[in-house]
C-alpha cells in the first residue's frame, strides 16, 4: 500500500506540471496583448511598452514561465487587476464556499443515491424499484437551472420555508443559518449526481449479486442482510467509487450554474466575473486551484479504490 | 451432558435411517418461453458417511437438485414439490429462510465448480473461513481466525498463518479449491455437496483435491453427494451412483453394478464415451444428438431421440423409475420393464 501511495504521488507531479504550463499559456494564447488590455485603448505606446517591461513580457517565454512558476510555488498568484488585491486569498475565500456547497451536494448524492440504489437492487422488480428508477430518470433529465428555479419558486416563494439566496442572512448568522441556506442549492446541485449514483449502484449491486461468491456466502449460512451490505456492497463499491470520483469533478465544475441561481458566493461566480473583466491573474489562480483539487480528488479516489480492491493494491 | 446420555438411544433408533432422503423433488424455472422442469420428481437417499455420485451431461439437473436441497434456488426458479428429510429434521423444503441458514454451512455445506469465482475477491481468505465459524459456532473473531488458520493447515496449505491474510487472487486454482473445502468442512458437516469440485482444475491437481476430500470425509464421517460429468471421478470416489438426464434419474445403482453392467442405454452411452487404451486409434464414441430442450421434451421417454435401442413403446409413455427384481438398483427404461406399453 505504501509503494502504491508513493507511486501515485509521483504520478501527480507531471500532471501538475502540465496544468501549470496550460494555465500559464492562457495569458499568452488569449487574443490581444495583456499590457494593451490592461491599459485600455487610449494608452500611449510608451506607456504600454513600459508596462510590458514591468510585467516582464519582453523576456523569453521560458524565462517568464520560470519566474511565474517560481512565484506560484511560493503562493504568490499575482494581483487581481480588478480588485487590486492578492489573488490567492480572494480565490481561497471563494473556493471555501464552493467546497461547502459541493460537500453538501456530495453528502446528499451519496446518502440518497447509494442508499436508494442498494434498496432498489434488494427489492429488485418491485414497486419500490420501479418508482426509484423513475425518479432517478427524472433527476438525470432535469437541468440544474430548472431544478434550482423550481425549488426557489416552491420553497422560498411559495411556502417561504427556505431562503432563496446567499450563504447567511444579511445581519450575519451561525452554523444553523448556513445549513438553511445550503439545503436548496446542495440538493439542486446534487440531484443529478444522486440520480446517476442510484442507477449505477443498483446495476452494480444486481451484477454482483449474480456472482458465484454470493452463492458461496448464502451456502455458508450468511444472513441476507449481510450478503447485501457486506459481501455484495463491498464489491459493488469499486464501481460506485469510480463513478463517485467523476461526480465530484462534475459537482465542482457544475457548481457555477447553481451558484448563479442561488447567488452563492463561490468560486464559479467569481470566475465568470473575472473572465468578463479579463482579470487574467484571477482566472489563472481559479483555474489552477480547481485543477489541483481535481488532481488530488482523483488521487484520493485511486487510494480508496486500492483500499477497496486488493487486486489493485497488490499488483 | 444430556445429549451424550441420549446419544446411543437415538443412534440405535436410526441405525439404518438414511441421512438424507429426497422424495419426488421438482424444481421449475419460469422463462419467457414458458415454464421448464429442471428437476422433475427426483428421489434419492444417502446413508451417513456414504459417497453418492450424480452424473449427467450439462443441463441434466444435477446442480439444480443440490441447490434445491440446500434451499439456494433463486428466482425465476422455484421448488414446486417433494420432500427433503435430513437427519431428524422436518421437511427442509418447508423451513423458513432463517431456519435453513442455520443448517446451511453448518450441517450441510457445499463446494462449487469454480474456485476462481466462488471466493469473494475483496476479503482475506482467513476472514472468509472465519465467517462460517462465527455464524455457526458462535466463536469470537480471534477464536475463529485461529481456527481458520488451523483449517488451512488441515487442507494442506503451507504457511497457513501467512496465507490466511492473503486474498483469493494471490492463490492458485488448486489452493482456492482447498480454501473452499476448508470453508465447507469448517463446522464438520454431516453432508457435503461437491458440485464438479475438480472440473476447473489441472489434471494433476484434480487427484490431490479428490484425495483431500476423501481424507477429510473419513476423518469427519461426512456423507458426500458428488456431482460430476466425469465417470472416472465417480469410479474412484462413489459407492452409489444416480445417472440423471433432462431432469430425471435414469438409473441408480452401486458403482460396481453400474460399471459392470449398465442397464440403461444412456448409461451405456456415457460409459462407451470414456476413452480407453484398447480403443486407441479409433475415433471416440459419443452419444448422438444433444440434451433435449426442457421446454420441448419428446413424448414418451425423454431419451428416445438419441437412443439406439428405442422402439415403439418408447414413444407411447414415459417409463417409470422402477426397482429391478432381487436388487436395489433402479432403472427408467421400457427395455427392463415387465409390461411395456403396446
Amino acid at each position: 500500500m505504501r509503494n502504491y501511495l508513493l507511486k501515485r504521488l509521483a504520478q501527480t507531479i507531471p500532471v501538475l506540471f502540465g496544468i501549470s504550463i496550460l494555465v500559464f499559456s492562457m495569458l499568452h494564447l488569449a487574443p490581444g496583448d495583456p499590457a494593451d488590455l490592461l491599459l485600455g485603448p487610449d494608452a500611449t505606446p510608451e506607456a504600454v511598452e513600459d508596462l510590458r517591461e514591468d510585467m516582464g513580457l519582453n523576456r523569453p517565454l521560458i524565462v517568464q514561465y520560470g519566474a511565474w512558476a517560481g512565484r506560484i510555488v511560493q503562493g504568490d498568484f499575482g494581483r487581481s487587476v480588478v480588485l487590486n488585491r492578492a489573488v490567492l486569498p480572494e480565490v481561497m475565500k471563494r473556493f471555501k464556499n464552493t467546497l461547502i456547497l459541493t460537500a453538501g451536494a456530495l453528502a446528499f448524492a451519496v446518502v440518497f443515491g447509494i442508499g436508494i440504489g442498494i434498496l432498489a437492487a434488494k427489492f429488485h422488480q418491485t414497486v419500490f424499484d420501479s418508482a426509484a428508477m423513475l425518479v432517478a430518470l427524472a433527476g438525470i433529465s432535469m437541468p440544474t437551472f430548472f431544478t434550482g428555479i423550481a425549488a426557489i419558486l416552491i420553497f422560498a416563494m411559495g411556502f417561504q420555508v427556505l431562503p432563496s439566496s446567499g450563504m447567511y442572512p444579511a445581519r450575519g448568522g451561525d452554523f444553523f443559518d448556513l445549513m438553511r441556506h445550503l439545503l436548496m442549492p446542495a440538493v439542486t446541485l446534487g440531484a443529478v449526481s444522486a440520480a446517476i449514483l442510484a442507477r449505477i449502484t443498483r446495476s452494480a449491486m444486481l451484477e454482483v449479486i449474480q456472482q458465484d461468491f454470493i452463492r458461496t456466502a448464502r451456502a455458508k449460512g450468511v444472513s441476507e442482510d449481510k450478503v447485501v451490505w457486506i459481501h455484495a456492497l463491498r464489491n459493488a463499491s469499486i464501481t460506485i467509487v469510480t463513478v463517485l470520483g467523476m461526480q465530484i469533478g462534475y459537482l465542482l465544475g457544475g457548481s457555477v450554474i447553481t451558484e448563479a441561481v442561488f447567488s452563492w458566493p463561490g468560486l464559479g461566480q467569481m470566475m465568470v466575473r473575472a473572465i468578463q473583466a479579463r482579470d487574467y491573474p484571477t482566472v489563472q489562480g481559479g483555474v489552477l486551484i480547481i485543477a489541483m483539487s481535481f488532481v488530488f480528488i482523483n488521487l484520493a479516489v485511486d487510494l480508496i479504490y486500492a483500499w477497496l480492491d486488493p487486486r489493485i493494491r497488490y499488483s | 451432558m444430556d445429549t451424550l446420555m441420549h446419544a446411543p438411544k437415538t443412534a440405535a433408533k436410526n441405525a439404518n435411517a438414511p441421512l438424507l432422503e429426497v422424495s419426488n423433488l421438482s424444481t421449475e424455472f419460469a422463462t419467457y418461453a414458458g415454464t421448464l422442469s429442471a428437476v422433475d420428481g427426483v428421489s434419492l437417499s444417502l446413508q451417513p458417511g456414504e459417497v453418492f455420485g450424480i452424473v449427467g451431461e450439462s443441463g441434466s439437473g444435477k446442480s439444480v437438485t443440490a441447490l434445491s436441497i440446500m434451499g439456494l434456488i433463486k428466482k425465476p426458479g422455484r421448488v414446486t414439490g417433494g420432500t427433503v428429510r435430513f437427519k431428524d429434521e422436518a421437511n427442509l423444503l418447508d423451513k423458513t429462510p432463517a431456519e435453513m441458514r442455520k443448517i446451511r454451512g453448518g450441517q450441510i455445506s457445499m463446494i462449487f465448480q469454480e474456485p476462481m469465482t466462488s471466493l469473494n475477491p475483496v476479503f482475506r481468505i482467513g476472514w472468509q473461513i472465519a465467517e462460517v465459524l462465527q455464524i455457526h459456532r458462535e466463536m469470537t473473531r480471534t477464536e475463529a481466525w485461529e481456527r481458520a488458520i488451523h483449517l488451512l493447515d488441515r487442507v494442506g496449505i503451507a504457511s497457513p498463518a501467512k496465507r490466511a491474510r492473503e486474498f483469493p487472487h494471490q492463490l492458485s486454482g488448486g489452493m482456492r479449491q482447498r480454501v473452499m473445502i476448508a470453508m465447507a468442512m469448517a463446522c464438520a458437516p454431516s453432508l457435503l455437496f461437491a458440485d464438479e469440485p475438480t472440473t476447473a482444475l489441472d489434471v494433476t491437481v484434480q487427484a490431490q483435491i479428490l484425495d483431500l476430500m476423501v481424507q477429510l470425509k473419513e476423518e469427519d464421517g461426512a456423507a458426500v453427494m458428488l456431482i460430476t460429468h466425469d465417470m472416472g471421478v465417480i469410479a474412484e470416489m462413489a459407492q452409489k451412483v444416480a445417472v440423471m438426464y433432462a431432469g430425471v434419474v435414469m438409473e441408480e445403482a452401486t458403482v460396481e453394478e453400474l460399471f459392470d453392467s449398465p442397464l440403461h442405454p444412456y448409461t451405456q452411452g456415457l460409459l462407451d464415451s470414456i476413452p480407453r487404451k484398447k480403443s486407441r486409434g479409433q475415433s471416440l464414441k459419443a452419444i448422438p444428438g444433444i440434451v433435449p430442450n426442457l421446454l420441448h421434451l419428446p413424448t414418451g421417454c425423454r431419451f428416445r431421440d438419441r437412443c439406439a435401442a428405442a422402439h415403439s413403446a418408447c414413444a407411447l409413455a414415459d417409463p417409470p423409475l422402477q426397482t429391478m427384481p432381487n436388487s436395489t438398483r433402479k432403472v427408467r427404461c421400457w427395455l427392463h420393464h415387465p409390461e411395456p406399453p403396446k
